[in-house]
C-alpha cells in the first residue's frame, strides 16, 4: 500500500545518518560520561560534541545547551525554574493564550505555590500582539512564555518583539521552540529570549533526546536533583546516545534548511492552493503567510476530525487531528478555541505536515483520496443534511 | 489500533445510514460542541421497527455505535427495543475504549428518543412541538460524567446528581471535586 506519513508535528523519521552516528554510543561507546576511564571519556566526546552542533543550530554557546528528556521536560524546566528562581520578589506569569499544554499546565502547578497567571489572547490567524504582551506585564511579572510557532496551527509568533518589549521591563523571556527549531531558522541572540526549549524528534532525531538553551547568567531552579551532569541543573545520567543523535540531526538540519525549504514551502503552498478548490466549506487554520514550511492545517466543516484521520490512514495517509474525540481528554483544541473559532468547526480539526522526503506525487495521492472520505462522512453528517435542507429552502 | 474489530468494520461500512422522509420518529441526542450529535429515524409497522434510518456526527466509535444499535433494533418489536442498553451495545461491539464509553451511551439515547417521539405522535402531540423539540436537540449541553445528565459548559455542579466536578490537572477531563482521585486518569488529585 502507498505510505505517506503527513504527521511531522508528532515525529519525524530518523535520518539514516543519525542513526549511523548514534549506535556507537550503544555499542562501543556505552560508557557513563561521569567516568574518568577511557570508556567514560569516550562518551563524554560525543555529549559535548553534539553540545556544539545543537549549540550552533541555534546560535548559542555550548555551555548554554542543557540536555533534557523531551520537550515537555525543557518547558517545565524553564517555566517553573525561571520562575521560581525569582519567587521571592515576583509570582505573575505571563503566557499566549496557544502555549503547549506543558508550558500552561505548569503555570497551574506554579498557581498552588502563589503564582499567578495572565493569559494574553490570540487574533484569528493564532498571532500573538506584543503590545498585548506589553499591556498584561506588571512589576510582579517573573516570566513570559511565548511560543516561537505553532504546532497545531502552524502560526509564527513575534517572539522577537515580544522579547525586546520584556527587556524593556528586565522581564525574562521563554520560548518554546519545539516546533521550530531545525525547520526555520532559530537565532537566540536575534531573538533575545532568555531560554528557549527544542526537541530532536521534531528535526529528523530521535525521540526522548531534547535541550533547553539558558542564556548565561540566568538564575534557575535544578530540574532535577541529583548529581553535577549539566552543570547541577538537570541531573541524571545523560541519554548519550539520544544527545549524540539529537547533535548530528542538528548538524544536517543547518546544512540542510536552505534545501528543506526551498522544497517544502511550495509543496505546502500546492497543498493549501488545491485542497480548498476540490473539497468546499474547507477553511485553513493559522496564519497563510507566517507559518511553518511544513505544515498546512484546516477545519472542515459538518465533520468531525477522527473520521477522517482512521480513513486516512486505511488509506496509508498519516495526518493529525485536534478534535474533542481524537483527544484523549475529549476536548476541542483550546489553540483553535482561543482563535476564536466555534466549537463544532473545531471539531474538523486536520493538520497535514510534511517530512523531508514528501513528494509532489505524496500530495496529489492526497488529493485524490481526501475529497471521497469527505463525502462519505457528510453523507452520514446530520448538520450536512440540515445544512442542505437550509440552503434549499 | 485503539478500537476492536467489530468497531472498524462497523465505521468503515455503517448500515443503515441516511434519513427517513416522514418518519413515524426521530431521536436526536448529543451536540457538535461536546464532539458527537446523532439523529435516528424510525419507521414503524404492526408496532415492530419496520425500517431505521440514522446520521451520525462524531467519531469513529460514535458512527460504528450507531450502526450497531439500528442492527440491533431493525425488525424488533418496540418493547424489545426498548430493552437494548448501552451497554448491550458496547457489548456487541466487543468493547469500547474507556474514554468513548459515552459514545454508545448516545446510541442507545438516540433509539429511545426516536421510541419516545414516536409514542407521542400517537398520543396526538402535535408533530410541531416534536420538530421543535428536535430543532433544540443540537443545543443540548454536554454531560455529567457520573449521572450522564446535562451539564452547561464549564459548569463545575451537576445539578442532577449534585456532585461538584473540577477539571483534572493531569488529564483535563471533568472529576468528583471532593474525591482523591481522578476518575479517569487515576491521578492523586490531593498531590497535584
Amino acid at each position: 500500500m502507498t505510505r505517506v506519513y503527513l504527521d511531522h508535528i508528532a515525529a519525524t523519521p530518523l535520518h539514516p545518518l543519525v542513526l549511523e552516528a548514534m549506535l556507537p554510543y550503544l555499542r562501543e561507546n556505552f560508557g557513563n560520561p561521569q567516568s574518568l576511564h577511557t570508556a567514560g571519556q569516550n562518551a563524554v566526546a560525543g555529549l559535548e560534541e553534539a553540545r556544539q552542533r545543537v549549540a550552533a543550530l541555534i546560535n548559542a554557546d555550548p555551555a548554554e545547551v542543557y540536555f533534557t528528556s523531551c520537550g515537555s521536560e525543557s518547558n517545565n524546566f524553564a517555566v517553573k525554574g525561571l520562575a521560581l528562581a525569582q519567587r521571592e520578589r515576583k509570582n505573575h506569569l505571563v503566557l499566549s493564550s496557544i502555549e503547549h499544554q506543558s508550558v500552561l499546565h505548569s503555570s497551574k502547578s506554579l498557581e498552588k505555590l502563589g503564582f499567578k497567571t495572565t493569559l494574553v489572547p490570540v487574533d484569528k490567524f493564532g498571532l500573538i500582539d506584543p503590545t498585548e504582551v506589553k499591556k498584561a506585564l506588571t512589576k510582579e511579572t517573573a516570566l513570559v512564555s511565548v511560543m516561537l510557532a505553532n504546532s497545531e496551527v502552524g502560526t509564527i509568533e513575534p517572539v522577537r518583539e515580544i522579547a525586546q518589549v520584556c527587556r524593556a521591563q528586565n522581564v525574562l523571556v521563554h520560548t518554546d521552540a519545539v516546533a521550530a527549531a531545525g525547520n526555520i531558522p532559530v537565532d537566540v541572540r536575534d531573538l533575545g529570549v532568555d531560554s528557549l526549549s527544542l526537541a530532536a524528534d521534531q528535526f529528523y532525531g530521535p525521540k526522548g533526546s531534547a535541550a533547553l538553551f539558558l542564556k548565561k547568567g540566568t538564575r534557575i531552579l535544578p530540574f532535577l536533583d541529583g548529581g553535577i551532569q549539566e552543570g547541577g541543573r538537570r541531573a541524571g545520567t545523560e541519554n548519550v546516545a539520544g544527545i549524540v543523535g539529537m547533535g548530528k540531526a542538528a548538524e544536517i538540519a543547518k546544512q540542510e534548511m536552505p534545501n528543506r525549504l526551498k522544497k517544502l514551502i511550495p509543496l505546502r503552498e500546492s497543498l493549501i492552493n488545491r485542497l480548498p478548490q476540490k473539497v468546499g466549506h474547507l477553511y485553513l487554520t493559522g496564519h497563510p503567510d507566517k507559518r511553518l514550511p511544513h505544515h498546512a492545517s484546516f477545519v472542515v466543516e459538518f465533520i468531525e476530525g477522527e473520521g477522517m484521520l482512521l480513513f486516512l490512514d486505511m488509506k496509508g495517509i498519516s495526518v493529525s487531528s485536534g478534535s474533542a474525540c481524537t483527544s484523549k481528554a475529549l476536548k476541542a483544541s483550546h489553540v483553535l478555541l482561543a482563535m476564536g473559532m466555534d466549537h463544532a468547526l473545531a471539531q474538523g480539526s486536520l493538520v497535514f505536515s510534511l517530512i523531508d522526503e514528501t513528494s509532489a506525487g505524496d500530495i496529489d495521492y492526497l488529493l485524490e483520496e481526501f475529497p471521497p472520505i469527505i463525502d462519505r462522512l457528510r453523507r452520514m453528517s446530520p448538520l450536512y443534511t440540515k445544512y442542505l435542507e437550509e440552503k434549499a429552502k | 489500533m485503539m478500537y476492536s474489530e467489530k468497531v472498524m468494520e462497523h465505521f468503515q461500512n455503517p448500515h443503515n445510514v441516511g434519513v427517513i422522509k416522514d418518519a413515524d420518529g426521530v431521536g436526536q441526542v448529543g451536540n457538535p460542541v461536546c464532539g458527537d450529535m446523532m439523529t435516528f429515524y424510525i419507521r414503524v409497522k404492526d408496532d415492530r421497527l419496520a425500517d431505521i434510518k440514522f446520521q451520525t456526527f462524531g467519531c469513529g466509535a460514535a458512527i460504528a455505535v450507531s450502526s450497531m444499535v439500528s442492527d440491533m433494533a431493525m425488525g424488533k418489536t418496540l418493547g424489545e427495543a426498548r430493552q437494548i442498553t448501552n451497554q448491550s451495545v458496547a457489548d456487541e461491539l466487543g468493547g469500547l475504549p474507556k474514554n468513548k464509553l459515552h459514545c454508545s451511551n448516545l446510541g442507545a439515547d438516540a433509539l429511545h428518543k426516536a421510541l419516545e417521539d414516536y409514542e407521542n405522535r400517537k398520543k396526538g402531540i402535535a408533530a410541531a412541538e416534536v420538530q421543535e423539540s428536535a430543532a433544540h436537540g443540537d443545543e443540548e449541553p454536554c454531560s455529567c460524567p457520573y449521572c450522564e445528565g446535562p451539564l452547561e459548559e464549564l459548569e463545575d455542579f451537576c445539578t442532577k446528581c449534585q456532585v461538584e466536578l473540577k477539571e483534572c490537572p493531569s488529564c483535563g477531563q471533568l472529576t468528583n471535586k471532593t474525591g482523591e482521585k481522578c476518575s479517569h486518569c487515576g491521578a492523586n488529585l490531593a498531590t497535584i
